[in-house]
């Protein structure tokens, strides 16, 4: 083994489902090999370790090009979701069903699930002190795990020599 | 693909070091490639997560991912790394004598 261990750090800014699960794909991957991994949530990636929202995350149908109708289980090939439906009530909410039931499918955990298997793996959490600010937030809005609020230049020094994805 | 000298046998590796054949592998082979990945000592609780991956590994050739084996091995994440730890989806894999996981969780 090389004498300094290889690190990954992901900045988390996107709390739309679809944004939130690469961190958590990639982090786990990295513990799994071996490497030190810190995530830092900021502006929108603070839903993730919110109490109040990290069950609630969701899709939306409305401007995203890739999801199409035949996401539904109906052979529709390219036929997309008309973003004059995507506006109807519920269709925000349906779209997350969808979703969660095709990441169910495939035996990937809930968000909680996941962030609790990366910290017991020895993942690093923190929040960003000015999206705290910024959301009127505390350490306890936050679910377990969650190290501390830093500041950016917190993060700059604790990620010296690491990889750094932003999502 | 070569071969590789462990606990007096010879096996067949791949590039990564990773046995390609599981019948080769015996409980002295993962022994001696546990000590290899820094593991001294084999437990009872090491043993339970190995049998379990030889158990649902060794017709695919491939280990289990790590949620398959706290799920399905009743061994929680934390110890998990405590009982392999810098790695542990790598080091259960090569100590169980099987490939790498083939899933992402």
């Amino acid at each position: 083994m090389s004498e300094e261990n290889r690190k990954i750090a992901f900045i988390c800014s996107k709390g739309n489902m679809d944004m939130v699960y690469p961190a958590l794909v990639m982090g786990w991957a990295a513990l799994g090999n071996g490497i030190d991994v810190t995530i830092f949530f900021t502006f929108w990636g603070m839903d993730m370790i919110r109490e109040l929202r990290v069950d609630h995350l969701q899709v939306a149908p409305v401007a995203n090009t890739s999801m199409k109708m035949s996401m539904m289980g109906v052979d529709t090939g390219n036929l997309g979701i008309p973003n004059i439906m995507g506006v109807l009530p519920g269709m925000t909410a349906f779209a997350t069903k969808l979703m969660n039931d095709k990441m169910e499918g495939i035996d990937v955990p809930p968000v909680r699930e996941y962030l609790e298997m990366l910290v017991d793996g020895g993942a690093q959490l923190y929040a960003c002190k000015m999206s705290v600010d910024m959301f009127d937030l505390e350490m306890d809005d936050f679910v377990d795990g969650v190290i501390d609020i830093v500041t950016a230049s917190d993060f700059m020094d604790m990620t010296d020599g690491a990889q750094i994805v932003f999502i | 693909m070569s071969t590789k000298e462990i606990a007096g046998k010879t096996v067949q590796v791949n590039d990564e070091g990773f046995m390609t054949d599981p019948n080769e592998w015996d409980k002295d082979i993962a022994t001696a490639i546990a000590g290899e990945e820094g593991i001294a000592e084999l437990t009872t609780e090491h043993w339970t997560v190995i049998d379990y991956c030889r158990e649902v590994g060794v017709e695919a050739g491939s280990a289990p991912t790590l949620r398959n084996i706290t799920k399905g091995a009743g061994v929680p994440t934390k110890q998990l790394f405590g009982l392999f730890p810098k790695g542990p989806a790598k080091k259960v894999a090569k100590i169980s004598g099987l490939g790498k996981p083939e899933g992402c969780v």
